[in-house]
């Protein structure tokens, strides 16, 4: 096997607790990876020497880093990485950075991974309607899955090398739009309460956002409340034409679990499912199946979780 | 003027059951239809062009049966339709390749694509092609402003950001807030005498080679209640069973 080489995730300019699964998923591969990470400030890449089973950690510093362009990072990313498989997370921004850093080097990226064995990589295809197992002949950019490797734990030497980087950035951001709302996205969640068009109107999803407040949850939505309702937006659909999440724990109300739903949130840690309809698909994949309307079962879950978390 | 080009991809329909037999997809029952980001890619090629002026180009890399697909983008309204041909399957290395050696040579100031193609869900298409051309790219935008340059807006941590894009470029599209439209006769009419325009690149070898396909793990059957008063004790189990609270 060849050298493996991790790029540490960096969200809100900080080493993400991620990046100790992509240490595990390269020790899966057959070696201590070389852990890289972007920043403009070097300390930044301390909290990644922390991490058992990394080899060498290279705080890459430049001000490229600073706000992300896929360009500018590649170049410069390129620059510090030696030769080898290449691991990041498989966040949005990792995957666009993979598939530039990737082509930069005229190899080729496996997306999405979420098992490693035998040298072989498996990712869904068909959002998780089937599985695809792949080899490789030569280096590759590998994106792995948040959340389905177990942390390679705490104990690394702390040790940091600093290598000073540069790289052209072609885009420039005008202007942040923060959200609305202080409610994380559910792409970011670990814990996510979706509605579906059993909710009856789009104003009942306000039960929903009472429950993720009080368990700090994302509020998601199916393709069929998108469509329906002009009040719930695109950025909280979970499914196949919007988001795959693959959260802890994923609540899914008045859902009835359509194919494509499925599909982008099949693969969550634990599925709790409500609906009046003891039918719906929904319920042949919920760890726990509530058979019952929102209106009667939701206010129960809600002072019984609230009183556990008080 | 503008010269665009938009890429797309035949996926099966997304509300299809996918097959294994063997160990590899069965495919040969389900409807393929246009992957749905490159729906959007499409609509947003089409409005760059409705106002700025210029052509849309729709390139797809497939065998024939892949036609399918560039005649319905005929459909909805861009100007000219190209197969790359190739039968074999590729990896994102050897696509993108492919994909390069036919932007540069029918030429475009600005390149459209879907932010992933249903059936791979990668999204490794569109900034890997911008990387090969030396051009500027941007990912799953949700809207997109046309001038000199491309005025973006795309996800940024905490929220939305809107971005310059220096053109030439490649932009991979998410939904937003875009409304397809539709095909209308005229538009199905014409794309039906449309020809495709059939052009042969050299695919490199791909080194990423699929093993095996499988179903889904099957997921242990779970614990079912009837009424409302049983959400208390899933509550309790969430807590110190599934340790997710």
């Amino acid at each position: 096997m060849s050298e493996t080489i991790v790029i540490a995730e960096i969200v809100k300019g900080a080493v993400h607790p991620t990046t100790s699964e992509l240490i595990t998923a390269a020790n899966a591969l057959g070696s201590q990876p070389t852990v890289i990470v972007p920043c403009a400030d070097a300390s930044v890449a301390d909290a990644a020497a922390q991490y058992a089973g990394a080899g060498k950690v290279i705080a890459a510093k430049s001000d490229v880093f600073s706000n992300y362009d896929a360009a500018g990072w590649a170049s410069a990313l390129d620059a510090v990485a030696p030769a080898g498989v290449i691991l990041t997370s498989a966040s949005p921004q990792s995957k666009d950075l993979a598939a530039r850093l990737a082509a930069r080097r005229g190899i080729s990226v496996v997306q999405d991974v979420v098992k490693i064995e035998g040298g072989h990589l498996t990712s869904p295809i068909y959002s998780g309607k089937a599985m695809q197992t792949v080899s490789l002949s030569s280096d590759a950019i590998v994106t792995v899955r948040p959340n389905v490797f177990d942390s390679s734990g705490t104990g690394g030497s702390g040790e940091v090398s600093v290598v000073d980087t540069s790289g052209n950035v072609a885009t420039a951001v005008q202007e942040f739009m923060a959200r609305a709302s202080s409610r994380l996205d559910v792409a970011e969640a670990n814990i996510i309460v979706s509605g579906g068009r059993g909710m009856g109107t789009p104003a009942n999803f306000s039960h929903l956002e009472t429950l993720a407040d009080t368990i700090g949850a994302a509020v998601g939505a199916s393709r069929a409340a998108v469509d329906t309702w002009d009040e719930i937006p695109h950025s909280m659909q979970v499914g196949q034409t919007g988001k795959t999440v693959n959260p802890n724990l994923y609540i899914a109300v008045g859902i009835s679990g359509a194919i494509q739903h499925l599909a982008g949130m099949r693969s969550s840690k634990y599925i709790v499912a409500i609906n009046k309809d003891a039918d719906a698909p929904i319920f042949q994949h919920a760890d726990y199946g509530i058979v019952a309307s929102w209106e009667e079962a939701l206010p129960v879950l809600q002072s019984s979780l609230a009183s556990m978390m008080a | 003027m503008a010269n665009i080009i938009v890429l797309v991809k035949q996926v099966p329909d997304t509300n299809a059951r996918i097959a294994v037999s063997g160990d590899r997809v069965d495919l040969s029952a389900v409807k393929k239809v246009m992957s749905p980001y490159d729906e959007f890619a499409v609509e947003t090629a089409l409005q760059h062009r409705d106002s700025s002026g210029g052509e849309v180009t729709a390139i797809t890399v497939g065998g024939a049966g892949a036609d399918k697909v560039l005649k319905d983008a005929k459909a909805i309204g861009v100007d000219h339709i190209v197969r790359v041909d190739c039968d074999a399957e590729l990896d994102s290395n050897a696509l993108q390749s492919v994909l390069a050696s036919a932007v540069s040579s029918l030429g475009a100031d600005v390149v459209y694509c879907g932010k992933s193609a249903a059936d791979t869900g990668a999204g490794s298409t569109g900034p890997g092609l911008a990387e090969r051309l030396g051009w500027s790219s941007v990912s799953n935008t949700i809207s997109v402003a046309y001038g000199d340059q491309l005025s973006v807006v795309m996800p940024a941590s905490g929220g939305n950001a809107r971005v310059n894009v220096p053109l030439p470029a490649v932009v991979s599209c998410d939904k937003g807030n875009i409304k397809v439209r539709k095909p209308n006769v005229k538009g199905i009419m014409q794309a039906k005498k449309a020809k495709v325009d059939v052009h042969n690149f050299e695919i490199p070898a791909s080194t990423i080679s699929v093993v095996s396909h499988s179903m889904p793990p099957a997921k242990p059957a779970g614990k079912s209640y009837q009424g409302g008063a049983a959400a208390a004790e899933v509550a309790q189990l969430l807590r110190d069973e599934a340790n997710v609270i």
